[in-house]
């Protein structure tokens, strides 16, 4: 009889199991655990959203949408990305409508990618980069950013990583897990180099509207990069919508043709309330938004301070919801310190390490939870920093 | 400015250094802010959000809407100046529409404020006529749901 093991394909059999769901495990059997290891909002999607889905069920609007997603959100998408950022589109051809941000970013890899073609991936970042890679042939070949460049990826980073036939550049900014942004001229020079090596870029922008500093500026809005660049986004951050499964993807049309052509085989097409109350989101959420982010901003003031007053160094993040604290001085690894954080105060943070091997020597705070909340897991923390000694 | 007066219809008791922190400017300039727009009365006070019914106290508001005859030359502004400065009316709206003034009326119970109505409101000079309703119950009041909600649960750690 053949054992369960050998039943699993060897390319998924090798993945390394995430360092997240260890920590889930043990912060699970801790319910009066304060957790700041959670990587959505705690606000609820907009009501003007739920609503709308409610009345597209009444309507008995459950069927199929056309792959791509429906026209009209199609064309909410494209002309929300120019209105926002500057970019433009043709709704037909160059956008699709995704089930998360999520699918986008397995649909982006396995369009392109032929067996053995390389991904340089700026880390630390989002979890699951390296194993969609993987499970679509290429080869992640991470390019690790630093605290001292602001965790911004340089042109050098990329070019030092000497990736064997690099066919993509997938990054995220702002960043999940440091917080990090691109301002524009950091940008130019990743998009030269990209242009130089004729790469395409994969640009997971989903917390574009989480920035605190000035606005987002996007990668595809770098003159030479639109016609070499997938463009991701989604609704799960900004409009607090990760339950409802919904993202979309931009780009030239031959790069968002070969995306439908797999999305239409594996998935047909995106939940249908959950397109039609994206529409109203897009469209009439804009003042929601702005709420979230001016409290967002408020807490990540807080949560900054209160981990430097705790004799940690934190960079200054300025998007998404993540606070980077180097936890070098205490001497513990990543996983040490959140496992005895967790064992000794009940606070949760995720280990740096499960977001690559240079976020080792950090953790990730998440302020996507009350400051009530907040207040009292950095208390919990200082106590815990001061007793280790930082 | 915004940005102090969106935290502060937030929460009113945030002190200057809270305000500080939140806002990542200076303490002396936030004090110093706050100050002048409470000197402005852009900030006319600070105050709790109350739910009397479960504080166990009676409480009755009536909507009241009032036709006026609108005096020669100084419109609605006179009588509402009459109206408002009864303690029992808890607000006064000048409305588009079918009527004039919206009354909001306070008491411990309902007789005593449709005795307030009736012997204060109607009678008074230029009011043609005025229609009562109570309200049975508070849903939402001034932006704060008022009834109880389950709390939704989040997973404990997610990418
Ligand atoms: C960087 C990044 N990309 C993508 C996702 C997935 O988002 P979605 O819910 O749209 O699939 C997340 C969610 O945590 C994220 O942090």
């Amino acid at each position: 009889m053949t054992t369960s093991q050998s039943r699993v394909a060897r390319r998924v059999a090798g993945l390394a199991p995430s360092g997240i769901r260890k920590f889930f495990e043990l912060v699970e059997r801790m319910p009066d655990a304060i957790s700041l290891a959670i990587g959505e909002p705690d606000f609820t999607t907009p009501w003007r959203g739920r609503e709308s889905a409610i009345y597209s069920l009444e309507k008995g609007h459950t069927h199929y949408t056309p792959n791509r997603g429906t026209q009209e959100l199609r064309e909410a998408v494209a002309s929300y990305l120019e209105r926002r950022f500057g970019i433009s589109y043709h709704p037909d051809r160059e956008v699709l409508i995704t089930v998360g941000a999520a699918e986008a970013i397995d649909l982006a890899l396995r369009a392109i990618l032929d067996p053995g073609d390389a991904v340089l991936i700026p880390q630390p970042c989002f979890v699951s980069y390296p194993p969609c890679t993987v499970l679509a042939g290429g080869v992640p070949v991470p390019v690790p950013t630093r605290v001292e460049n602001d965790f911004r990826v340089q042109a050098a980073d990329l070019e030092a990583a000497r990736a064997d036939r690099p066919r993509a550049l997938l990054m995220c900014y702002p960043n999940n897990p440091t917080g990090a942004v691109m301002g524009r001229e950091d940008l130019e020079s990743v998009v030269r180099w990209a242009a130089e090596k004729d790469l395409v870029l994969i640009a997971d922008e989903i917390y574009a509207e989480l920035h605190y500093d000035g606005g987002h500026v996007s990668a595809a809005a770098i003159p030479g990069a639109r016609d070499r660049t997938i463009l991701i986004g989604g609704f799960s951050k900004a409009w607090a919508m990760t339950g409802w499964r919904l993202g979309f993807a931009a780009g030239p049309p031959d790069l968002i043709e070969a995306m439908a052509k797999v999305h239409a085989y594996t998935v047909m097409c995106a939940p249908t309330m959950a397109q039609e109350a994206a529409l109203d989101v897009l469209t009439g959420c804009d003042d929601e938004v702005a709420a979230m982010r001016r409290e967002y901003n408020q807490r990540r003031r807080i949560i900054v301070k209160r981990l430097r007053d705790m004799g940690l160094d934190c960079f200054e993040p300025r998007g998404a919801f993540y606070a980077f604290p180097s936890i070098a001085g205490t001497g513990l690894s990543s996983e040490e310190f959140a496992e005895r954080l967790l064992r000794e105060e009940k606070v949760a943070v995720v280990p740096g390490a499960a977001f690559g091997a240079c976020g080792e020597g950090f953790v990730r705070c998440s302020y996507a939870t009350s400051i009530a909340a907040l207040e009292e897991g950095m208390a919990r923390m200082a106590r815990f920093v001061g007793r280790v000694g930082g | 400015m915004e940005d102090i007066l969106f935290a502060l219809e937030e929460d009113g008791r945030l002190t200057t250094a809270q305000l500080a922190e939140r806002l990542g400017r200076p303490e002396k300039e936030i004090a110093e802010a706050v100050a002048k727009l409470e000197a402005d009365k852009v900030i006319r006070r600070y105050r709790a959000v109350i739910d009397w019914d479960k504080a166990g106290a009676e409480r009755v508001f009536g909507f009241i809407e009032v036709r006026i005859s609108p005096q020669r030359g100084r419109g609605f502004d006179s009588i509402a100046a009459r109206i408002m400065e009864f303690p029992e009316v808890h607000s006064l709206y000048l409305m588009s529409g079918t009527y004039d003034l919206m009354v909001v009326v306070q008491g411990k119970t309902m007789r005593e404020v449709a005795y307030f109505v009736a012997e204060r409101l109607a009678p008074m000079d230029n009011v043609l006529s005025t229609a009562t309703h109570f309200v049975l119950r508070r849903y939402k009041v001034d932006g704060d749901i008022m009834v109880e909600r389950t709390e939704n649960k989040r997973l404990p750690v997610t990418p």
